[in-house]
Parts: structure tokens; sequence; C-alpha cells
């Protein structure tokens, strides 16, 4: 059987994960250029805000259809509190220091995160069972498609499509765009930059929520420390797409979702590369493409506001 | 230009946070034995009590503690309290090396139990027995540490004073092997690891009798411990036309692997070795896991005479967390070091003698006692002498002993 649509559509999903933290990712750097690593653990915020909901604040047995939305606002809310305090409290204070200090600042923020969530969270210390959707899994010619996956095929299309109409079309939106090119004129010209920089936080860390929802219907589960290697991974997801580009992230994401399900795939069928074609290789052979992508293309594949302003 | 080296930073950065990260939290606090008086003997326990895990870990703890307190209350050895002081090693041998190196500086440390995994035994062993410091670990599966690298061909025991009271993968994955194919009728294999000294030394041993027997093996993938997404092996799974899944690793991995293989649509059962065998496994594959089978060391505990004790005490004493696949084995790897103890003194007329690690480690040789999990004692290797071992299946949520047998070559 033909297994290759089934690794495409593996591929997709997972990539469109990553698209999802990915641009929280470029869009903090795009106007602050600050890599935000404590992202991946809003991320986690995000699913633990989700499914706090469904355990604490929604009655026992409360059907999927009516949860689910609240989870994705519960996940929302606590993300973007998160985000927005974090930005307060710790990057603020750091706009004007040297470059380095918020990126530390960031990874402290990160651990602390991660450690206060499984030391205060009542039953972060295992994975925590996220509720799943009930029915599937759906057969497409010979793809099989989880109910769980559905959320996230629709989710993240409709989150690019809102996002896109936003930056584009809304009068904060395009302060946005301003403030990205060029701060300090942006300033002049009366753009209440500290609010736009508010706001990038907040979209970014909504996103992650969305991915979080998705990772708990995906897997099963979510644990304190999800956000780390999928934050690295959505990290490398806007380096690939062009940090600072909100589709590069998009992109980006779903290049490396495909590299690493095509690569576990097919790896192992080319002669004398047997030994690297497991799964565990995946993500050399994701991080292989990425250094070639950055070698030809050393400002991402879509990112070139981001190169004219180097 | 200014961007690019901050990118380059940041991501020399993310690698050290990733390391930064295998040394978070350590020491949950140590089991309190009551210290008497007389002298104390501090038994040093090391297991993974945070992180994925931790269900065995601090089963692991908790059973060693019970050991201890237990040896107090009969006043086992005259003159002396045991205490226990249990060290965190997140499943790290880095971890393990340093904790082996706390263990070894703390002078009324005499003994050591642990750790849960084959590959931070690996990077204790020496630290131990450089400070003739006897280690008996309850968990280990992996060949090597007690019959050399090339155990296969010659064995050589590297380490004196390293034993443990679980059987060896060389018999477990053989074990699992037969009952495949001769008692579920299963003859086309996917082997799966997670490239661990136990993981993929599991999976060797179980291919290489499960081909002698006859059986096929229609494809092989090594895993990545540290993601969770397992779709493109599951895929692969699937279209291999495999009717059995064998894993070589731990349930915090093939507990969604089950799932994902499942849900992929290849309905065949994931089989494990005893790092599978554990309720958290259940809990993570969720209805999945049903029909997958798992074999452990020993014989259940609740189904042995010995074993009755130990499990009303472990109730009695309010532990928080169960005891899991390693308490029984943990129990008797502590009261092994106890038995050693009480040998040593006796044989000192009633007191410590000043070479008083060196003087264990060798007691340690000859000690055999009827403990929790059956007969305690070990061979010429450090090996326990014990090598009974069970096939247990998922069935309505919980495991289910199907097959208890020692295996024969």
């Amino acid at each position: 059987m033909n297994e290759l649509p089934q690794q495409l559509v593996n591929g997709l999903l997972l990539g469109s994960m990553y698209g999802l933290v990915a641009i929280g990712y470029t869009m903090v750097y795009g106007i602050v250029q600050l890599i935000n690593f404590a992202h991946g653990e809003i991320f986690m915020l995000g699913g633990f805000g989700a499914i706090t909901v469904y355990l604490y604040v929604l009655p026992d047995g409360t059907t999927m259809w009516v949860a689910l939305p609240l989870m994705l606002l519960g996940g929302i809310i606590v993300a973007v509190l998160a985000a927005v305090g974090a930005e307060r409290l710790a990057y603020r204070p750091l706009r004007s220091a040297p470059r380095l200090a918020p990126l530390i600042t960031a990874i402290g923020l990160s651990l602390a995160l991660q450690q206060a969530v499984w030391a205060w969270y009542p039953e972060a210390k295992e994975s925590i069972n996220f509720p799943q959707i009930e029915g599937g899994p759906f057969e497409i010619g010979n793809v099989t498609i989880q109910t769980g996956d559905i959320f996230l095929l629709i989710a993240a299309p409709i989150s690019m499509a809102v996002l896109a109409y936003f930056v584009m079309k809304t009068r904060t939106g395009r302060g946005m765009q301003a403030t990205a090119q060029d701060p300090d004129t942006a300033k002049l010209m009366g753009i209440n930059t500290d609010r736009i920089i508010v706001i990038a936080f907040a979209l970014g860390a909504a996103f992650a929520a969305v991915g979080a929802v998705a990772y708990g219907l995906k897997y099963g589960q979510v644990q304190f420390r999800m956000g780390f290697i999928l934050g690295l991974k959505a990290f490398t997801a806007a380096v690939l797409g062009g940090i600072g580009n909100i589709y590069g992230a998009m992109l980006g994401g779903v290049v490396l979702g495909l590299a690493e399900a095509l690569s576990t795939a097919y790896i192992a069928d080319i002669p004398g590369m047997a030994q690297f074609g497991s799964q565990s290789w995946a993500d050399v052979w994701a991080f292989v493409l990425l250094i070639l992508v950055l070698l030809f293309r050393p400002q991402g594949l879509l990112g070139e506001r981001v190169a004219d302003r180097a | 230009m200014r961007q690019r080296s901050l990118i380059a930073i940041t991501a020399a950065l993310a690698a050290g946070a990733l390391t930064l990260t295998a040394c978070g939290s350590r020491d949950e606090g140590n089991g309190g034995s009551d210290a008497g008086s007389g002298t104390t003997v501090v038994i040093g326990v090391d297991a993974p009590l945070t992180g994925d895990l931790s269900a065995m870990g601090l089963g692991i703890k908790n059973s060693a503690d019970l050991a201890a307190k237990t040896a107090n209350k009969e006043k086992y050895v005259d003159g002396i309290t045991f205490k226990i002081e249990a060290l965190d090693d997140q499943a790290q041998p880095s971890s393990g090396q340093q904790n082996a190196v706390t263990f070894v500086a703390k002078k009324d440390i005499l003994g050591a139990v642990g750790p849960l995994n084959s590959s931070v035994a690996e990077s204790m062993q020496k630290v131990f027995d450089d400070a003739k410091l006897v280690q008996v670990s309850p968990a280990n599966t992996g060949p090597t540490l007690t019959q050399g690298a090339d155990w296969q061909t010659k064995k050589v025991r590297p380490y004196k004073s390293y034993f443990r009271t679980a059987t060896t993968d060389a018999i477990q994955g053989p074990f699992a092997a037969q009952y495949l194919y001769n008692d579920a009728k299963k003859k086309k294999v996917f082997v799966i690891d997670d490239k661990k000294t136990y993981g993929a030394g599991l999976a060797a041993t179980f291919t290489t009798e499960f081909k002698k027997l006859g059986g096929e093996v229609v494809g092989t993938e090594h895993i990545n411990p540290e993601t969770k997404d397992f779709s493109a092996v599951a895929t692969k799974v699937k279209n291999s036309g495999a009717d059995v899944v064998y894993y070589g690793g731990e349930y915090p991995q093939s507990g969604p692997l089950t799932k994902q293989i499942k849900a992929a649509g290849a309905k065949v059962p994931v089989v494990g070795g005893d790092g599978m065998y554990d309720p958290e496994y259940i809990n993570l594959g969720g209805s999945a896991s049903t029909g997958d089978y798992a074999t452990s060391v020993g014989a259940p505990v609740e189904e042995l005479p010995s074993a009755k004790d130990f499990v009303a005490d472990y109730k009695a004493a309010g532990y928080k967390e169960p005891y899991s696949a390693y308490g029984g084995y943990s129990y008797d790897s502590t009261w092994a070091i106890i038995e050693a103890v009480k040998k040593v003194v006796e044989d000192n007329d009633g007191k410590l003698p000043d070479d008083a690690r060196a003087k264990i480690t060798e007691a340690m040789q000859n000690v055999s006692f009827d403990g929790v999990t059956g007969k305690v004692a070990f061979d010429e290797y450090g090996d326990t002498t014990n090598k009974q071992l069970t096939v247990y299946q998922v069935e309505g949520g919980e495991w289910k002993a199907v097959k208890s047998g020692t295996y024969s070559g």
C-alpha cells in the first residue's frame, strides 16, 4: 500500500502545530527583535488553562461540543495573561538593555514557569489526560484522519486567516507593521508602540493556546514539559520560514513537519542510509534542512523584510 | 548582521537550555526513617523521583524506606539503626553519577539501592566500586552491567560491588519472544526501540530469539524519547503487515506509541518489557492499550505468599505513591544490604568494623534469604539466582498476569 499520502498528512498536521506556535516567536521578534524563549511555556500554560477549565470549572461529563470552545477560551485567557505579564515584568524593564539580557531573562522565565506548574498544579507531576472528541477516525482513500486532528485541520487555516486580516486590514495591525519597520518613526507618527508590543505578545500567546489545545486533542495528554521541545521546534520553524514573517512561520512549520514525517518514512529506503532513517534521526534531518535553507537563503524562506533591516 | 548573530547566540543558548533542564530540582525530601540510639547505618537510594519515570522511582524509594523501618522495628541488627537517604537521578546518567559521588563522600552510607535505569547504573558502577561501596539495583536489566560488554561470548564481571535483584534482558527478551511465537501465535513482528541501553538491549535479545523460533521481523524503528509524535512510525507499522509490535523502552513513550499505532489503524498488540509494566502505561495509552503485553521480572508480587506482608505493611505505612513494578525488588535489595550489615556486625563482635564498606560488599556475595519476590541470592556475576518471569496483559484497564515461568534457553 502506498503510504505517501498518509505521511504527507502526518507531516502537515505536525507542521501546522509548529506553525501555530511559531507565529508567536515571529511576531514578537518582528516587532521588538526579542526571541521570546518562554513562548514554549506560554504554549504549555495554554494547555493547562484549557485542562483547568475542563477539570475544575465545567461539570463532569460535559459534552465536548460545549466544553471545547470554553476550554479554548480558558487556554487563550491563561496564555495571554501570562504573556502580557511576562512582557510587563520581564521584558519591558530590559527594553533598552543589550540584546542578550532579555534573551537570558526569557530562558530563566521559561524554566521558572515550567517549575511553577510542576510544583503547584495539582496533577502536573505526571501527564494529565486531555479529554477527547468522540467518534472517528475518518478514512479518505487510504488516508486516516483522527478525530482529534480535525480541530487542528480547521483551526490552523482559520487562525492564519484571522491573523492576516488583523495585520493587513485593521488600524492596530497596520500600527504593528509600522512599528516592525521602524519603532522610532512609528512613535513619532503617534503610534503607541508600548501598546503594539503588548498586542503582539497577546496575539502570539492566543495562537500558542490554540496550538496547545490541538496538542492535547492530538496526543491525549498535557504535561509541564510539553512546551520545551515544541517551543524549540516552533522557533526553528520561525527561522526556517523567515523570522518576522507571519506567513513564513506557518510555511516553516509545515516544511519542518513534512521533513520529520518524510525522513522517518523514506530515508531508510535510500541504499546505504538504513541506519540514518529511523524516527530518532528525524530531528537531525530537520536541522540539516534548516542549515541548507539558511546557507542559501540566510533570511529564511519568506523573510525579506527582516533582511533589509539588518 | 546583528540579527543573524543574535540567532546564532540564541541557538547556542537553546542548546545550553536543553542540558539545563536535565538538572532542575532534585532531592525531594528524604524518606524519614527513625533514627534511634546506637550506630546509624545509612542506605542511599538513587531513583528517578521526578519526571516521567517517577511513578517507578517513588515506588523504589518508599519500598526501601519500608525495609529500613521494618528492620528497625524488629531490631533485626543489634545496636544498628537503618536510615534511608534518597537522591533523585531524573533518569539521567549524569545525575546518577553525581549522586553516586555524593553517597561515596558520606562516611555513614554503607550501601546503595538503585538505580532504575541501566543507563544510569553504567555511570555509577565505577564510582561505587572504587569506594568499595555495595550497590544493589532492584530494576536494572541490562546484561552488560554484570557480565561485561561481550556477555554473549565471554562473560566477565566488571565490578565486584554491583548486585541486582532483577533478572536480565538476556532472559526477558527471549522469554517474550517464546511467549509471542509459541503461545500467542504471532509470526510477524515490527520491532521499535528508544536506542537507550535498556530499550535497545531488550529489543536485540528479543529479535534474536524471535528469528531463531522462525518468526519474521517485518520492520524496525528507533524512536526519539523526547518527542510525542509517532504518527510517521505508526503509519509504517500499519503498512508493514505486522501482527505484533515489540517495543524496547519505557512507558512514557510506549503509552502514546500504542495509542498512535492503534489510531493509525494497526489493530495489533504492542509488547514490551518491565519498563512498560506500570499502571501509568494504561493511563497514557487509554483504551488503545487493551490487549497489549509486557513481561516483568519475577512472579506477580500480589500472588506470592512471601509478598503478603509486604503489600499489607506498605499499605499500613501510608505512602502516597503505589509500590509500582519494582517495590518488591527494592525491598529485597534493601534487605540484602541489611543482611550483609548483620553478618559483618556479628562477625565483628557486635559493632561495625573500620573497613565496613569493603566487608559489607564481600558479605553481599553470600547473602541468602527468603524475600518478598522469592529466594534472594546472587551468582558469581552479582545477578539474582531467581530467574522467574511473568507475562502480563492489559485487560479492563489493569495488568493481569497471563503466564509465569522461567526461561529455558
